[in-house]
């Protein structure tokens, strides 16, 4: 037995392993090459806001310097000092929270109801609601932000976060993807049996599905969350005094102000971006997750 | 009794969704079709029926057509420079999923479409800049003239293009990731046991069976070039504070002349000539994706 085993094993020949080192060399180069080009364009697209933010820390007479320097020579806060004195700047942050964690609250809110009635509850009227929300979905925002706008002018809710509100209360997209984690992660027999031991409906939905849908929830709200706090088109018309501006429509009409130099710009850019890059770098998963799944329709 | 019970919980659960969602999308988007059939001027009470007057005025309006060809040009060209990077980049990044740095690249690439963007088009705004700019630096220092990028109508078209790529890349390479990752590997086995290097299965396998994907992302950020504005209110506003005098789209032209010329009937029409692109677009894509269904 272990003589025919032996026999079946061939030495490979030194041809065949210099071969195989040989090839194996070119896949490492390959690899290697990959590596080379996929670094130089991370680098490529991060090196906008890298200079953003080291230009933020930059004295007048740096920022002209050829080649731009990544690490200032002589960093200086003068920058931010004077933005943040001249401009509500933390002001309009705080507006631009506020809207986006109420858009959250509503969009995952609506989401979670519709998304698992339209799952789960199979009847006619239920589906051709369900078509409607979809079908709108393709109309794009800016298609119907104008008669929107005159809603929320009758509301009298103009200038207010409740005006911004009004925009992003609901995302169809949010209920496609509920209604996707429903159908796929919720079998029908666990709420059979909940209903068989005399669990009223409602009981249901918050005590069992809820708890079963939170990753998709979570991928949801922080896509919700982004999505306000990059909103731009509805905030510029909604938001038109100073003090309602969210940070998007500030910094926009801040920088066609006469006397703003780069520096300060800068400075007030990075003040935005840091965070929301931090934010995007701790829910990384989730935005992916969420993000993903945008193009998984079927 | 008991499916009478559940009817009634699904219809009281939707209701308060189905009331915000009929209120803030279904109504205004029916308002946008009925407006663009009238003439109203916000102030006046009376709002004359004036049928396809709008859209008859639209084909003569050289700031709409200016807009028009404007947005256009810049979608195509988002498109254009989109989508081959971006399959490259994801199959590349997919070739080297096992090595530490997959991750990395994916956020690098990902992080110009998530980061808020009127700060994101500041960075780029400098960089254009004529006279502070790297990029004329750059271009000096190799001897070709310094250009005037954001004050040129052309060249400032290109600098829209360039920025918005630079957002919409993100998001076209994470869903051809998804699409790679979907990919049946024994196929790919099988080329290989064949004798087709990288590149060939790269093109004779992935790009065949990725066109689902392709024509999703190509639609995708066609319809989100279409809808251009923060980037072209960034970039081509001046320090006296007329937004987009340089590059005029199509969000632009109908802001203005809903909230600066009162002009509301009009601008819808152009909100319906912008939603008719899109449903267009949509169509394409469906149309496409059933026929290779039958195919």
């Amino acid at each position: 037995m272990t003589v025919e085993l032996a026999m079946l094993h061939v030495e490979p020949t030194a041809d065949e392993l210099a071969e195989g080192r040989r090839l194996r060399r070119k896949k490492k180069l390959t690899n290697l090459a990959i590596d080379m080009f996929l670094l130089i364009v991370s680098i490529l697209m991060l090196l906008p806001l890298v200079f953003l933010v080291a230009n933020a820390f930059k004295t007048p007479a740096e920022m002209l310097a050829w080649p731009p320097t990544v690490i200032p020579h002589d960093p200086t806060t003068a920058n931010f000092k004077t933005v943040l004195a001249d401009t509500p700047l933390i002001h309009w942050i705080g507006n631009s929270i506020a809207f986006a964690v109420m858009s959250t609250i509503a969009i995952v809110a609506t989401s979670a109801i519709a998304g698992y009635v339209f799952g789960k509850f199979r009847f006619r009227t239920m589906n051709i609601l369900f078509a409607l929300f979809l079908a709108t979905a393709i109309v794009p925002f800016e298609v119907y932000m104008i008669p929107l706008y005159f809603e929320a002018k009758s509301l009298g809710i103009l200038n207010s976060v409740w005006g911004l509100l009004l925009g992003y209360l609901v995302m169809s997209f949010g209920i496609f993807l509920i209604r996707q984690n429903v159908i796929h992660s919720i079998p029908d027999e666990l709420l059979e049996a909940a209903r068989v031991d005399g669990a009223g409906e409602f009981w249901i939905f918050l005590r069992i599905v809820l708890p079963l849908l939170r990753g998709a929830l979570g991928a949801l709200a922080v896509l919700a969350f982004f999505q306000a706090w990059t909103a731009f088109a509805w905030p510029i018309i909604v938001a038109t005094t100073r003090s309602s501006y969210t940070i998007e429509v500030g910094l926009a009409l801040f920088q066609t102000g006469f006397t703003v130099d780069l520096g300060r710009l800068s400075a007030a850019s990075a003040i935005v971006l840091i965070p929301s890059i931090l934010l995007f770098v701790i829910l990384r998963r989730n935005f992916v997750q969420g993000v993903a799944s945008t193009g998984l329709k079927e | 009794m008991l499916k009478r019970k559940r009817f009634l919980f699904a219809i009281l659960a939707i209701l308060p969704t189905l009331a915000i969602f009929a209120y803030v999308r279904l109504y205004p988007i029916a308002d946008t079709l009925r407006l663009s059939l009238f003439q109203w001027n916000i102030l006046s009470k009376n709002k004359p029926f004036i049928g396809l007057a709008n859209f008859r005025e639209l084909t003569g309006d050289h700031l709409f057509l200016d807009a028009l060809v404007n947005t256009t040009i810049i979608a195509f060209g988002v498109l254009i420079l989109t989508i081959p990077m971006a399959l490259i980049i994801a199959a590349l990044i997919f070739h080297r999923t096992r090595s530490r740095m997959a991750g990395f690249y994916e956020t690098a690439v990902f992080i110009p479409h998530v980061v808020s963007l009127v700060p994101a088009a500041m960075a780029w705004k400098w960089i254009f800049d004529a006279r502070l700019g790297p990029l004329n630096a750059m271009l000096t220092f190799f001897g070709i003239p310094a250009q005037n990028w954001l004050f040129d109508p052309v060249l400032s078209v290109i600098c829209i293009i360039v920025l918005c790529s630079w957002q919409a890349l993100g998001y076209a390479v994470l869903i051809y990731l998804v699409g790679f990752k979907s990919l049946p590997v024994s196929l790919y086995e099988a080329a290989k046991l064949d004798g087709a290097s990288g590149p060939q299965s790269f093109w004779y396998l992935s790009i065949p069976m990725l066109k689902p994907i392709t024509l999703y992302v190509s639609v995708v950020t066609l319809v989100s070039g279409f809808n251009v504005y923060a980037q072209a209110f960034v970039l081509a506003s001046d320090a006296q504070g007329a937004p987009g005098r340089q590059v005029r789209v199509l969000v632009l032209d109908m802001l203005e002349n809903s909230f600066r010329n009162y002009r509301v009937g009009y601008a819808a029409s152009e909100a319906v000539v912008l939603l008719v692109i899109v449903l267009v677009l949509t169509l394409i894509q469906f149309s496409m994706l059933r026929e290779r269904g039958r195919a």
